[in-house]
């Protein structure tokens, strides 16, 4: 059975439905981030959000940028996150407000933001050409190990000190244990 | 609407100003790690966005996007072992609390 070229009922196409679902899931999930009390349920919901983000990757035509983001954010980021959350639990600390004392400023000041980047958005011409382009994956191989190789190579260093940074960091140190407030 | 090129920037805006209300309302230092890692994705979203619709930047784009979530994986790495390290001597996460250069 073939399928319609655009939805049977609504009379859009299919992209477009999958546009509004995952960016719906996307700004549901990221407020839930900002929103919610209980910080576990937090993380769990920037996995959402880092999901739907890969799903409107692969509407954009950049299906290797979607699958590093499934990798990385929510296999890496998301993981490490919740670790931390669960090393940082304790039950001394208050757990009932959420919100600094500059909730609302911060609430007002977010929502200008959002205005001027929109009205920024619409009032500029970005040349922009009609429909996703499609990057084919040997290109963009070709271009990260032939054109940018040394970006490469820096950050692949770049992590090794972030590995390191962060081990030493976070190593438990035996000699300040008494002196902790 | 999936074929605009301003569709996605204005997301990728309200995805960033969501961000920064987190990052500047939270009290917990995590939650505001969270709010980083919302407006990085914000900023992915954009310039793949530029990427898809714009050829003369079209595999230059997500050669781009790479960087930024490889540079981001560095980022949390650090920020989160910092506030783990915090955590250890504070035994508070809240960063309200973080205020003994003003006592």
């Amino acid at each position: 059975m073939p399928i319609p070229d655009s939805v049977p009922i609504l009379g859009i196409g299919w992209n477009d439905v999958l546009f509004i679902v995952f960016a719906g899931t996307m700004l549901g999930a990221g407020l839930l981030v900002v929103t919610m009390r209980d910080i576990i349920r937090c993380g769990l919901a920037m996995i959402v959000c880092f999901g739907a983000l890969a799903g409107l990757y692969v509407l954009l035509g950049a299906p290797l940028v979607a699958a590093a983001q499934v990798l990385i954010y929510i296999g890496a980021i998301s993981v490490l996150i919740l670790f931390a959350i669960m090393l940082t639990q304790s039950k001394s600390a208050p757990v009932r407000l959420v919100f600094q004392t500059q909730a609302v400023p911060a609430a007002i000041a977010s929502i200008v933001l959002a205005i001027v980047i929109a009205l920024a958005v619409g009032a500029t011409d970005w040349g922009a050409v009609v429909g996703p382009l499609h990057t084919a994956t040997d290109d963009l191989a070709r271009l990260l190990f032939d054109d940018y190789v040394l970006p490469f190579e820096v950050v692949s260093v770049l992590l090794l000190a972030a590995v390191v940074g962060g081990v030493f960091l976070a190593k438990r140190d035996g000699h300040s244990e008494d002196e902790a407030v | 609407m999936s074929g605009s090129l301003d569709a996605y920037l204005i997301l990728s805006g309200l995805l960033f100003s969501i961000g920064t209300f987190g990052f500047l309302a939270r009290r917990n230092a995590i939650s505001m790690l969270m709010s980083i890692e919302l407006m990085l994705n914000s900023v992915n979203l954009a310039i793949v966005a530029f990427g898809a619709f714009t050829p003369a930047l079209q595999g230059v784009a997500s050669v781009i996007a790479l960087m930024v979530i490889a540079v981001a994986a560095a980022e949390a790495t650090v920020g989160l072992s910092i506030v783990i390290a915090i955590f250890r001597n504070r035994r508070t996460p809240l960063v309200d609390e973080y205020d003994s250069l003003r006592q």
